[in-house]
């Protein structure tokens, strides 16, 4: 190319070069006033005291014979033996969902599948493991690497990986129910963190759609729908969760013909989703406000009908925006699975409860109550890791 | 599309509004509007603010509903039923002061949805005829971006692509480049007149007194929910009979 530069060195300023050094952001940040080295100092100490009390606890005194020799119960509880391979095939239908979507999707999926990994590598090094265990891990480990690379080539991967999750409930149940297809394991053998995943995993899934019902049918223009949908979300709203599923006790069996039992834990499930939809709807509630009346008017005017506009213009607008409400919704209801101990049911902290009132365990609770806390807080935040990510990627907050 | 000759004028009516009112609460806004539009005719719409031009722009698609008087577009007459309402937002096309693009679909995706989804096309086709509209706007390289990544010309660019998408009888013009700056507003008026020029039927509400004179086959001059007057550009600007005309006109140019 032939031309003159007439100012050689504007073309070329680039922005003043920050070097920055580990001194020179200690010193910005923590060390730029008298009262923030105060805070720097105080925190410090504050750290150092609970961290150093902590570890020594963990590394010298606690006895980790309580969790290792109850692995097993608070990870799946009852279900015996010879069903075990159930669980797996379940997980490994989870896994290969993960890994399939990973490779279609990258992004939030493929991290959460990194973690998924590390996971399963670190149980592969837990040395009291059965050998049994590590090749249903292993396999694990692999179908995730294999259905990352089918995922990255597979043609229609789009459709097939949302097929695959819309199964993935159905799918899940068949190998640990049975449906009268496999021996059938009793719903009250279902115990400890696997009954926390479903019932969260119910719970979260179902009143997905049913709060985003309540909150467009409370938006209704027909007053029966409207009336209905405010009474339903401030009712349940009004309640707290223990006394919904005290009176799904009660009440289903109302509902039912003589002689037709439904099984505690299917009876928990729809307390928690009902409970949880109010909440939902709410949220999507929030987020429908949010939409402009401008979005409504250009669908009408381009001649979509209300249901087009809805589902095509409202709600993907609606919902983006309040992904961290339903996702904190979700952590919650995660969390509050934790009540169902009340109604019978044994739970992650169930099985806590249960081990720790072993008298081979006697004094052991403290250990047994933070890995609890770990295995939940490592769940609740890796949701709420992937939200954050979700907004990040879907420009949530950028018109 | 149109092809581009010079403007002949059929004499069929293509909108007419006999007595038209329209109330909010108990806020007169439209009083007794009667107006006809020929097919083909570019109208132009001025008056003080607040004096119901955009109501008036609004209720011939049915985006607000009228108590008393008659709307008939294309010899659909403009009910509370849907359907007549669905029929006739077909039949029209509306740019909106605030561009109102759906910001979480591509420039495409904003184009094709009404022609996929109420006309029913073909996804392939649809996307050849939005690129061509693209085109015909001239930002046909935008195609995959996002609405928040263009600028306030080209936003309003697109939705005036996107309106044209489903081959409208009538254009409808709510202030479309009162959002805009200086700088963009020539392109937006620059694609309005070719469309004029087209033979399209429009309907335009604007401040902008140039394109007006230069545009407009006949301007009618509303304040306070009444026509006060109407006539040609040139009746209108050079020889105002009302003189709520003078006055207004006084006040703008
Ligand atoms: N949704 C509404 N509810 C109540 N009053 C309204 C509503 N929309 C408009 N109005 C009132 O109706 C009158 C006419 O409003 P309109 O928006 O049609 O005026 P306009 O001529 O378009 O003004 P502008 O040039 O400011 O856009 C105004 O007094 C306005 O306050
Ligand atoms: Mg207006």
């Amino acid at each position: 190319m032939m031309h003159t530069e007439i100012t050689p060195t504007k073309s070329k300023v680039l922005p003043p070069e920050q070097k920055q050094t580990i001194f020179g952001w200690t010193k910005k940040n923590l060390f730029n006033s008298w009262f923030n080295i105060i805070l720097t100092f105080v925190s410090l100490f504050i750290i150092f005291i609970v961290l150093k009390g902590t570890l020594t606890w963990v590394v010298t005194n606690a006895d980790w014979e309580v969790i290792r020799a109850n692995y097993r119960l608070f990870m799946v509880g009852q279900f015996s033996e010879e069903e075990i391979w159930r669980v797996w095939s379940a997980l490994l239908y989870l896994t290969l969902l993960f890994g399939l979507s990973a490779g279609i999707w990258k992004g939030t999926i493929r991290q959460l599948s990194f973690l998924l990994t590390a996971i399963y590598v670190i149980h592969l090094a837990l040395p009291f493991l059965s050998g049994h265990t590590k090749i249903w891990l292993l396999s694990n480990i692999v179908t995730l690497f294999a259905s990352y690379v089918i995922g990255l080539k597979l043609p229609k991967g789009k459709m097939i990986g949302i097929g695959g999750w819309l199964f993935s409930i159905i799918v899940i149940l068949f190998f640990l129910q049975g449906f009268g297809i496999l021996p059938s394991v009793q719903t009250s053998m279902w115990n400890g963190l696997l009954l926390t995943v479903i019932l969260s995993a119910v719970a979260i899934v179902g009143s997905f759609p049913i709060g985003i019902l309540l909150a467009l049918g409370r938006t209704s223009k027909l007053p029966i729908i409207k009336y209905f949908c405010i009474a339903y979300i401030e009712f349940i709203r009004g309640i707290p969760l223990i006394t919904v599923f005290f009176s799904m006790q009660i009440l289903i069996p109302l509902f039912l013909p003589e002689g037709f039992t439904v099984a505690n834990i299917i009876r928990v499930m729809i307390g928690a989703t009902l409970f949880t939809a109010a909440y939902m709807a709410e949220n999507v509630r929030g987020g429908l406000q949010s939409i402009p009346k401008g979005q409504f008017e250009a669908a009408k005017t381009i001649g979509l009908s209300s249901i087009q506009s809805t589902f095509l213009i409202i709600l993907p607008q609606a919902l983006r925006a309040v992904i961290p409400a339903i996702v904190g919704q979700s952590i919650s209801m995660f969390k509050d699975t934790s009540l169902v101990a009340i109604v019978g049911l044994v739970d992650l902290l169930g099985i806590a409860q249960t081990v720790k009132s072993n008298p081979a365990f006697l004094g052991h609770h403290m250990e047994v109550y933070l890995f609890v806390a770990l295995v939940y807080w490592v769940i609740a935040y890796a949701m709420s890791y992937s939200s954050r990510r979700l907004e990040e990627t879907l420009g949530v907050g950028k018109r | 599309m149109e092809q581009v000759m010079p403007k002949e004028m059929p004499e069929k009516e293509i909108i007419r509004c006999h007595n038209v009112n329209k109330w909010f609460g108990k806020l007169h806004v439209l009083k007794d509007v009667n107006l006809s539009i020929k097919k083909g005719e570019v109208l132009v719409i001025l008056g003080p603010s607040g004096s119901g031009k955009s109501t008036f722009i609004r209720t011939i698609n049915g985006l607000e509903d009228i108590q008393q008087g008659d709307i008939v577009i294309d010899e659909i007459t403009l009910s509370h039923d849907i359907k007549h309402i669905e029929a006739i937002r077909k039949e029209t096309g509306m740019v909106f002061q605030q561009f109102n693009l759906f910001p979480h679909m591509t420039i495409l995706k904003n184009i094709t949805l009404a022609p996929i989804w109420v006309r029913k096309k073909p996804k392939k086709e649809a996307e050849k005829e939005a690129l061509e509209l693209l085109e015909r706007v001239g930002i046909p390289e935008q195609a995959n971006k996002y609405p928040g990544q263009l600028s306030g010309g080209q936003q309003q660019r697109v939705a005036i692509a996107r309106a044209l998408a489903m081959q409208p009888e009538i254009m409808l013009f709510d202030e479309p480049t009162s959002a805009l700056d200086p700088e963009m507003i020539k392109e937006v008026l620059d694609v309005m007149k070719e469309l004029a020029k087209s033979g399209m039927t429009m309907l335009v509400v604007t401040h902008e007194m140039g394109f007006a004179r230069e545009v407009a086959d006949r301007i009618v001059l509303f304040d306070n929910g009444e026509i006060v007057e109407t006539g040609t550009p040139e009746a209108l600007f050079d020889n105002p009979q009302h003189d709520r005309t003078k006055l207004f006109l006084s006040q703008i140019l």
